[in-house]
């Protein structure tokens, strides 16, 4: 029987013990007819010798792809201890480290990833992680609504934040009647302006989300609009990529007071892609809203003799104390990806991250001048980016993307289906992982399928 | 020590990153970070000596028994663990077209379909991360349900008491309020409660079954059908689904809506905290309203469902559609159960449950419902032992952890007093169970001759008690040198 240790006279010596006669008596509390009498539509089980061959089976059919999609998550190199470290059984089936005396390990590592995440953003607290960086986006707009002291239930949200952002926050906020306004961007920038702002001013809004690097790339002028909103009398909350911090300069000196709130998604700190998940949320915040923020928190305290010791702190604001009143629901977090995010920090460093930043920048600054040099592709926005980059082809972008895949290449992510007057757009990113014969490969595929596809009829193609 | 301790300016896992990367020279100043990142400067060996001696300070099932109720802290198979890590699902990016992971989505397509069958609902969606997102999402479906239908003025959702602390949160974060009913003296439901604040303002019921009493509602049918009959909906909290599985469905009760927890009934790891998945099953009322994305199949093509497939839905959970590796793991661990394998699940997760209460009762514990059936776990309750010693269960969970037992659930539910909450799982043996039982005895025994002993405990762990008090009045969140 897979996984349970009974052996016959093990059943028959408990079942003695309890005084029941059989295994199913001990169901006899259950009406009888609810019995469902079988799974039918469950396969017979397999042996981990068959289930291994299947799933190689199945990886291999799905392949190696040469990859220059972002959008939110990112390939880079995960060293090799990370994961062979976070596949430790005391990490990896651990539980939430409730009984801080058996669960130190856990909890030194949440407060020493919280020490990494305060230092990256400039803030002054962060929490244990959300689920990833879209629901921490939604919580932060909670939060920032819990303590407006107008009671605003709108909250500005830039159109250049990732649209699945919004998606997830739309999806969790507006049943409590929460409302996002969307701003618009400047189309020949990229960029929100304080000047698309003022249409806004003198209403109640709650916060204001800005997002940096954008949804394109682009850097946004954050300095200014984090002022804006605190002239406004709004939070200013922050959406960043944690790699980009290395470079960047971090939230809590955005402005002259700093973004309030900073949120994000921590796939890109040792996470794998893995078709989309799990991955993790961050979030840190100023310590004036400590009492506002959600999730997890590990304390530094003493034990009975003194000495430094760990325990999950301002438990008061969660759901199993608070209820029906607690800042979330959320109970079980990202604990394990929180972990590789704590190891891959640590192996990085500082120096190390910042060349990753830099390395990641440089490479699809450089695809980008490959791809514009084609005949028929061109930059869409004019400003300052970060790892990411928009192009514009001048035929059918999904027939494009189509075309490269044949070649093995996914050549980055189409924007039209969120933005639709980017319909030609093609959202691009090379990472450090990525060497010139990759971006090489990339831009001859790409010349080849524009230029054939310039001289036959669409209706010729093939792929 | 903690790592930034081990810290030394110009140390580096020299082998992980670039050594040198080209300057952004167009990025302009004003942008430009002026401060230390502040990351620890480590080599590799640091890292790898640091957090492997970190993880030793942790109790885990791998190293114990962990019997916390209402947690499901079953083994964790590693093939589960080693198959989700295969080099090509880890690089398969999630915007990737799905022509490119046929492979990935037709096992999620499987694992659906094999949680639609287990739960007998009409459809499933995986997109909930863990177990409260899917009682958000379950939540919300009731009512978008609700609003398609104008019927605007259900204002309310019905928790018992004995639920979890995500059931009433979940209602508030939907919108709702909540009504709290009790629980009667055998651990069911009080049904005048009920029948009492049921009523036009009724949106749903949330249910726990079996209950975190331990112990399966036996007029669960009858609940739903004073909820169903007063225009409400009703939602299965799933969190022990371990102790149904392959015997009973929620469906076949007529529920509404189920969540499931991956990362309790099938064995994925709970990560010291996360991450979960909490798939959500419905009937066929509340299809419409799924969370996205859903795997469908279109002549042996499998995707991703989106937007334009579901006008109607609640909407995304994620970015990215949710705990894929999560997800893997659960479906690699279906495969390997198999329907049989599916059965035995609830009847040896109910046979431990049901030996260690017996085995506990017989060395003088008290069972807080000791003429009923144990589902898969059951509570002891202290009560008496503390007036007598003094000894609470907070201090006899403490001892249990000097005797290499991780503590059972304690002081939840709060409507039990000094209870602890036991779960020993189908995959713990007789001798564990039995070794526990000496422990529970010793430590009963340590209570009444030396109660200093337990009241101090743990005496032989990393850390002694420590103090919460502390924590809380002098916020020390991150460090500074």
């Amino acid at each position: 029987m897979p996984f349970i240790p009974h052996t016959e006279t093990d059943v028959a010596e408990m079942l003695a013990s309890i005084g029941a006669p059989s295994i199913d008596a001990l169901f006899d509390e259950i009406p009888a007819d609810l019995n469902c009498g079988g799974l039918a539509g469950i396969p017979e089980g397999l042996s981990e010798m068959a289930v291994t061959r299947e799933m190689h089976e199945r990886a291999a059919q799905d392949g190696f792809w040469l990859n220059f999609i972002g959008a939110g998550a990112y390939e880079h190199h995960i060293p090799a201890a990370v994961w062979q470290i976070v596949g430790r059984g005391e990490y990896y089936s651990a539980y939430t480290p409730y009984q801080a005396e058996a669960s130190q390990g856990t909890l030194q590592l949440i407060y020493e990833y919280q020490t990494m995440m305060v230092r990256l953003t400039g803030l002054d607290v962060s929490n244990a992680s959300m689920y990833d960086g879209a629901t921490a986006l939604a919580e932060a707009i909670l939060m920032a609504v819990r303590a407006d002291k107008r009671g605003a239930r709108k909250v500005l949200v830039p159109a250049t934040v990732p649209p699945r952002y919004v998606a997830v926050a739309r999806a969790i906020v507006h049943n409590q009647g929460i409302e996002l306004v969307s701003v618009p961007y400047d189309p020949a920038s990229g960029q929100t302006r304080v000047e698309a702002l003022a249409a806004f001013a003198g209403e109640p809004h709650a916060a204001l989300v800005i997002p940096q690097p954008n949804f394109f790339g682009v850097l946004e002028p954050v300095d200014a609009l984090t002022d804006w909103a605190h002239q406004q009398g709004m939070f200013a909350i922050a959406v960043v990529n944690p790699t980009s911090l290395a470079l960047l300069k971090p939230p809590g000196v955005w402005g002259e007071k700093g973004a309030d709130i900073c949120v994000g998604d921590g796939q890109p700190l040792g996470a794998p892609l893995a078709s989309g998940g799990p991955y993790f949320g961050f979030m840190t915040c100023k310590q004036a809203l400590v009492r506002q923020m959600p999730g997890r928190i590990v304390g530094r305290t003493v034990d009975s003799e003194g000495r430094p010791g760990f325990v999950l702190t301002l438990q008061a604001r969660e759901q199993h104390i608070r209820r029906s009143k607690a800042t979330s629901n959320i109970c079980t977090n990202q604990g394990l990806l929180m972990t590789a995010a704590c190891l891959y920090m640590s192996l990085i460093g500082p120096a190390g991250l910042k060349n990753i930043a830099l390395s990641a920048h440089a490479n699809t600054r450089a695809l980008a001048e490959r791809l514009t040099a084609i005949p028929g592709v061109s930059q869409v926005f004019a400003s300052p980016l970060f790892h990411e980059a928009v192009i514009r082809v001048n035929q059918p972008v999904d027939e494009v993307l189509r075309a490269l895949r044949a070649q093995g290449i996914l050549g980055g992510y189409a924007l039209g289906k969120d933005y639709p007057e980017l319909a030609d757009a093609i959202l691009i990113c090379a990472t450090e992982t990525k060497t010139d014969g990759d971006l090489a490969r990339y831009a001859q595929q790409l010349e080849r399928i524009l230029s054939r596809r310039r001289e036959a009829p669409p209706c010729a193609y093939k792929s | 020590m903690l790592i930034f301790e081990h810290s030394h300016p110009g140390r580096r896992a020299s082998a992980q990153a670039p050594l040198r990367a080209a300057p952004a020279d167009d990025i302009p100043e004003s942008l430009i970070r002026q401060s230390a990142v502040g990351l620890p400067e480590v080599s590799e060996l640091d890292v790898v000596r640091h957090y492997t001696s970190l993880s030793q300070k942790n109790f885990s099932i791998d190293t114990h028994f962990y019997p916390l109720g209402s947690c499901t802290m079953k083994y964790n198979p590693r093939a589960c663990h080693s198959l989700a890590m295969l080099p090509q699902f880890l690089s398969r990016h999630p915007l990737a077209d799905a022509e490119t992971g046929q492979g990935f989505l037709s096992s999620m397509a499987e694992l659906q379909s094999m949680l639609k069958e287990v739960t007998g609902m009409a459809a499933v969606s995986m997109a909930p991360m863990a177990g409260a997102q899917g009682e958000f999402a379950g939540i919300a479906m009731i009512r978008a349900y609700h609003d398609a239908r104008g019927d605007t003025e259900r204002t309310e959702i019905i928790v018992p008491d004995a639920a979890h602390g995500t059931n009433p949160a979940t209602a508030t974060m939907c919108g709702y309020s909540v009504r709290e009913i009790p629980t009667d003296r055998q651990g069911n439901v009080d049904l005048v409660a009920l029948r009492a604040v049921v009523g036009p303002k009724t949106a749903g019921l949330m249910l726990t079954n079996p209950s975190t009493l331990g112990v399966f509602e036996k007029t669960i049918v009858e609940i739903q059908r004073i909820i169903h009959e007063a225009g409400g909906l009703t939602y299965y909290d799933g969190a022990n689904l371990n102790a149904i599985l392959g015997r009973v469905r929620p469906g076949d009760m007529g529920f509404d809506v189920i969540h499931m927890n991956l990362h309790k009934t099938f064995s994925t790891p709970h990560g010291g905290g996360g991450p979960g998945a909490g798939p959500v099953g419905v009937s066929e009322r509340l299809r419409p309203f799924l969370p996205i994305p859903y795997v469908v199949e279109e002549r042996g093509f499998y995707r991703w469902a989106e937007e334009a497939d579901c006008p109607q839905s609640i909407g995304r959970m994620s970015a990215f559609g949710g705990n894929m590796g999560v997800l893997m793991r659960a479906y690699i661990y279906a495969r390997m159960l198999g329907r049989e394998g599916m059965h035995r699940v609830s009847e040896y997760a109910a046979l431990n449950a049901n030996y260690l209460a017996a085995e506990l009762a017989k060395a003088g514990f008290d069972l807080a419902f000791p003429e009923r059936r144990a589902s898969h776990e059951f509570i002891v309750t202290l009560k008496k032992l503390k007036d007598a010693t003094g000894i609470s269960a907070m201090d006899f969970a403490k001892r249990l952890l000097d005797y290499g037992y991780h503590a059972p659930t304690t002081y939840f539910p709060m409507l039990v007093p000094e209870c602890l909450l036991i779960e020993p799982t189908e995959t713990e043996s007789k001798e564990t169970l039995d070794g526990f039982v000496a422990a529970m005895k010793r430590i009963k025994d340590e209570a009444e001759t030396q109660p200093e002993l337990v009241k101090t405990a743990p005496h032989t762990l990393p850390a002694r008690r420590l103090d919460d008090v502390k924590a809380a009045r002098e916020l020390d969140l991150a460090w500074v040198a």
